[in-house]
């Protein structure tokens, strides 16, 4: 398994958790991982991004100039995006602020109304952990509930109740890939 | 002991901890930022000490009063901040101060950009301050790496009473990876007789001279000399490099950080073609592994070896000195902080092996 | 016999390279005899400028280290904060403390750092040959005001004691001169309480001391003397600016 992943969105829609979360669930399960944010002036309102690798051997390079799989949150990221994506690759995107089209034809496409389902659990900020879940229902790298562990590591006991909303974000964005 | 998933600042900073350093003197720049925001949190759950200075230059010399007085001290900047400090690293050689000084780089001359870099290879390597000095430099390629060499970067300075360079860039400041810390909790630090730590003219210990002015030309002369043998055997038992797939190799790739993991993937990448290609990854870019450079590139097999890295022809310099004319060697790198890739460099070989 | 006076022990055996009438070596022996007398020589530090006192570590017989040229706060910082139970004290000029070191100088102060300066105001470079100081006063020559000090070219003498006295860190700061005994005996007062100050970890503490160089202003020790109450107590007056 060789997972190459680039998350992409706005400052603020949680893309650079969603890999953190990625990487660390890869590291439980035993993987090699590694994850790369952007940094700098771009982060500030701008569009972040990280990349993220999974692999079960040594990681040489950890940077990913072509990624096996793009989830895009904001529009101006697929556009920047789209054309680095293996032929073969996917692209998810947030179709609930991405009104445009992906234009390749080689790649496994999946739009997920990121924003609108989260609205439904009534917590906007869980968008990202739907569009997290849809990436895991395809990619199937590492299991669901080794990322709510990650994802308790990174909050602590005391945030603890916010668990079960996320394990629902990342079922119903699972859901959303057939 | 378990792995966790960790920002190659933070881990720099708790492994420096872990090897007991106690001081840690900074000023903020991107993107080594993380350095000391860790160290301020960190410092006072060990009973030691971060400071934040009014600047990079107020920083070194702070590192020098602390490591003057025996303790185990550290900063870290990147490339502007590390060019104010270079006074205070010139001083730190001179006046035999252990410290250890940490540098992401970032992308220059001047202001240069944030983005990871690797123009500070002369700087680090070739002296950067004024005057006849070295410092032991040390380019780790991974954060599990950069955390390893932690320890050793805090013995080698005291044990050679030598300021060291941590040359790593932005991008392992960044990045995070799986790190592996070993917990260390009471470290055990070597006697440091020569230390400011107060002086009885009735006792033993001689009295404490930290200096770095040496009026008559004569006494000047015997602490370089001094230095100089220091250096030596620093030379003769320093050395660390990365030998990865040399043996019998058609070419020799040289790279050092991270451009030295995208030329691994790069061997792999040739690999998959049938192309046998090699890495020689110098660990100590001070003291540079030049036999072992020169025994990789002089293989009968090796047809040409090629430089590989983010500065315009640095690293460039000391493998030709090393290949010393036995093999072409050739030049890919770029400066601005555009990292090559794996396939770019795959693509030169290829072209290599067409020419 | 009688020892009615006796040479400090904390100065060393080794005679100073001061030009005759350099105020340098009376604050010399007054910080040695200062820390005889509070008995902290076997936990005291000092740091050493660039300029005339460059071989201050030649001359107390304690801990010393030298520093860069306006950098000797900041290494007495690096110092106190590793052995805060000890005493450290800086011993710098007006090239090194009031021009290059100025940022120094004034964060140690800002960051109420328990160390002592002490500082002499001589308003001219007296190592590197009698160039203009950021304390010149204007008309002064030097080598390089050789016309006199120009207001409007490069500004008025700066007053380090008055403008440290305004940061909340600074305990102690008094300005003293050396242009009579009764002067010379107010400074080793001032900097026996510079150093008490330190002890009792109240903060920052700073002697500013108006010093003779004849040498460099072209007169007699004994006119010396004169012209720093004729022109620079004027400028420059004495007295405890801050007292906390």
């Amino acid at each position: 398994m060789l997972e190459k992943n680039i998350f992409a969105g706005f400052g603020g829609q949680g893309v650079l958790l969603m890999g953190q979360l990625l990487a660390a669930a890869g590291m439980m399960e035993g993987k090699k991982t590694s994850w790369i944010p952007s940094y700098g002036p771009e982060m500030r309102g701008g569009t972040a991004n990280c990349s993220v690798m999974l692999s079960d051997m040594e990681i040489d390079s950890p940077i990913v100039t072509k990624p096996t799989a793009l989830v895009v949150m904001n529009r101006p990221s697929l556009e920047k995006f789209e054309s680095a994506v293996v032929p073969g690759g996917s692209i998810f995107v947030n179709s609930s602020l991405i009104d445009i089209k992906v234009q390749r034809t080689d790649v496994n496409v999946y739009y997920i109304p990121c924003n609108e389902i989260a609205a439904e659990l009534g917590n906007d900020k869980v968008a990202n952990m739907i569009m997290l879940g849809a990436y895991l229902g395809k990619a199937k790298c590492v299991e669901i509930e080794t990322v709510l562990d990650a994802l308790l590591e990174k909050l602590g006991e005391k945030k603890a109740k916010l668990i079960p909303l996320n394990r629902e974000a990342l079922l119903r964005g699972a859901a959303c890939i057939e | 002991m378990s792995l966790k998933l960790m920002k190659g600042c933070e881990a720099i900073a708790e492994a420096a901890i872990q090897a007991g350093c106690r001081y840690f003197f900074g000023y903020p720049i991107t993107p080594q930022n993380d350095i000391p925001e860790y160290m301020s949190a960190r410092m006072p759950q060990v009973g030691g000490c971060f400071l934040q200075s009014e600047s990079e230059l107020a920083a070194i010399n702070m590192v020098y009063g602390a490591g003057g007085a025996g303790a185990r001290v550290m900063t870290s900047s990147s490339s502007p901040g590390i060019s104010l400090k270079q006074e205070g690293i010139s001083t730190c050689a001179a006046a035999e101060i252990p410290c250890v000084i940490v540098n992401m780089m970032r992308g220059g001359p001047g202001l240069g950009n944030i983005q990871a870099s690797q123009g500070d290879y002369f700087q680090a390597v070739k002296g950067g301050g004024h005057g006849d000095y070295h410092a032991v430099v040390y380019a780790p390629s991974s954060i599990q790496e950069t955390v390893d060499l932690m320890p050793k970067a805090f013995d080698v300075a005291d044990e050679y009473r030598t300021p060291v360079i941590i040359l790593a860039d932005g991008l392992i400041g960044q990045m995070m990876e799986p790190v592996e810390l070993k917990e260390n909790p009471n470290p055990v630090l070597p006697e440091k007789p020569w230390a400011a730590t107060g002086y009885d003219p009735n006792g033993k210990k001689p009295r404490a001279v930290l200096n770095s002015l040496y009026i008559e030309t004569e006494d000047l002369d015997v602490l370089v000399d001094r230095l100089h043998a220091r250096y030596e055997v620093i030379q003769k038992k320093e050395k660390m490099v990365e030998l990865y797939n040399t043996e019998d190799a058609e070419f020799i790739l040289c790279a050092y950080g991270t451009v030295a993991r995208v030329c691994k993937a790069a061997v792999r990448l040739l690999g998959e073609q049938g192309v046998k290609v090699g890495l020689v990854r110098p660990i100590t870019l001070w003291p540079f592994p030049s036999e072992a450079v020169h025994d990789a590139a002089a293989q009968k097999s090796v047809k040409a070896a090629l430089t590989v890295e983010m500065s315009d022809g640095q690293l460039l310099e000391d493998i030709r000195l090393a290949v010393n004319g036995d093999k072409p060697v050739e030049f890919m790198g770029k400066a601005g902080s555009i990292i090559p890739t794996a396939e770019e460099v795959a693509e030169r070989i290829m072209k290599m092996r067409r020419a | 016999m009688a020892t009615i006076f006796k040479r400090t022990s904390v100065l060393t055996d080794v005679p100073f390279h001061y030009c005759p009438g350099c105020g340098h070596g009376i604050v010399h022996r007054m910080v040695a005899e200062v820390i005889e007398e509070l008995g902290i020589r076997n936990k005291t530090a000092g740091v050493a400028p660039v300029g005339c006192a460059v071989f201050a570590y030649n001359y107390f017989d304690v801990d010393m280290y030298e520093a860069a040229h306006g950098r000797a706060p900041a290494v007495a910082t690096g110092y106190k904060r590793v052995h805060p139970e000890n005493i450290v004290f800086t011993y710098q000029g007006d090239g090194d403390l009031a021009s290059i070191g100025t940022a120094e100088i004034v964060q140690a102060a800002h960051r109420g750092e328990k160390i002592t300066t002490i500082f002499i105001n001589n308003a001219i470079y007296g190592m590197t040959g009698g160039q203009m100081a950021p304390t010149t006063l204007v008309g002064q020559k030097t080598t390089t005001s050789p016309l006199g000090r120009s207001k409007e070219h490069c500004g008025e003498p700066i007053r380090m004691a008055e403008m440290l006295a305004t940061i909340n860190g600074a305990a102690y700061i008094e300005r003293t001169a050396l242009n009579s005994t009764a002067n010379i005996i107010r400074t080793k007062a001032a900097i026996k309480k510079a150093f008490e100050t330190q002890i009792a970890g109240k903060g920052f503490s700073m002697v500013e001391v108006l010093s003779p160089c004849p040498t460099n202003w072209g007169k007699s020790p004994a006119e010396s003397m004169d012209w720093i109450a004729e022109n620079m107590i004027p400028y420059y007056p004495l007295g405890v600016m801050k007292e906390a």
